[in-house]
């Protein structure tokens, strides 16, 4: 699976302004709105979703990243968005690190290969040291999705 | 997958080498949960710890290594333990496969 299978363009965001584990988690969940990818009707739900995941334990998974996710009936499809906190945001990770770069996925309940397949894509494509921190770096939404454009490119596609 | 043939008592020290093939059980597979599991039991150990599947071979102590693994529900995997107290890391491991992650 490439980002382009999931992440959406219009939701991704270069520097979010909250500064909680909870705010960034709502502010990429309204980004998916924005970007037409969940309902508005949804939102709390979709956020009390992942928090409720995030409660036991955070997908905060180490190198400044999380990876913060749930099912929800309400998306027939994988949708996921990207974002980067210059900051750095507690997010309890598991090497107690701040966490600057965010990838959120919500997935129909029925559809757990493809969640898992997103999940390697990213962490496979995050080994690369160079990859983390050029996206840590980037400056502006264009920039993250050049990035994942250019990964998709030359990752091997599974 | 084979153990190494140990030559001399020092050679066993040093390269105690334990090695288990589990299979994945659970329904949604070795995702964010389980591979934090994993990860947080294999630092526990003082041995290195490999896992083998899907075609490659993982620091069982990295999640971020565990996940690119893509194991899904049924997935076989092998998990290698080198090391001074590698019988007793195996061994925790292959517990929580056994027991599915408890999901």
């Amino acid at each position: 699976m490439k980002f382009s299978d999931f992440v959406a363009v219009d939701a991704i965001r270069s520097n979010v302004e909250a500064t909680s584990k909870e705010g960034v988690i709502r502010e990429m969940a309204s980004a998916l709105v924005e970007a037409g990818k969940i309902t508005r009707d949804q939102l709390e739900s979709i956020v009390k979703a992942i928090m409720k995941r995030e409660d036991l334990g955070s997908t905060g998974i180490g190198r400044g990243v999380a990876v913060p996710h749930t099912k929800h009936p309400s998306v027939d499809r994988l949708v996921g968005t990207v974002a980067i906190s210059q900051e750095g945001i507690d997010f309890e990770s598991l090497d107690g690190d701040p966490v600057q770069l965010f990838f959120l996925l919500v997935s129909p309940p029925d559809r757990p290969g493809d969640h898992l397949r997103a999940l390697e894509n990213i962490s496979r494509q995050l080994r690369d040291d160079a990859f983390c921190r050029d996206l840590k770096a980037a400056a502006t939404p264009a920039d993250i999705q050049h990035l994942l454009e250019e990964a998709d490119r030359q990752g091997v596609a599974t | 997958m084979e153990n190494t043939p140990l030559k001399t008592p020092t050679d066993q020290l040093q390269a105690a080498k334990r090695i288990c093939q589990v299979t994945v059980g659970n329904p949604q597979g070795l995702h964010a949960r389980p591979a934090d599991l994993v990860a947080r039991e294999a630092r526990r150990w003082q041995s290195r710890i490999e896992v083998v599947g899907n075609s490659q071979r993982v620091d069982g102590r990295s999640i971020l290594d565990l996940l690119s693994l893509a194991a899904a529900q049924g997935t076989r995997l092998v998990i290698e333990a080198t090391g001074p107290d590698a019988d007793e890391a195996i061994t925790a491991l292959g517990r929580l496969f056994e027991q599915n992650f408890q999901e």
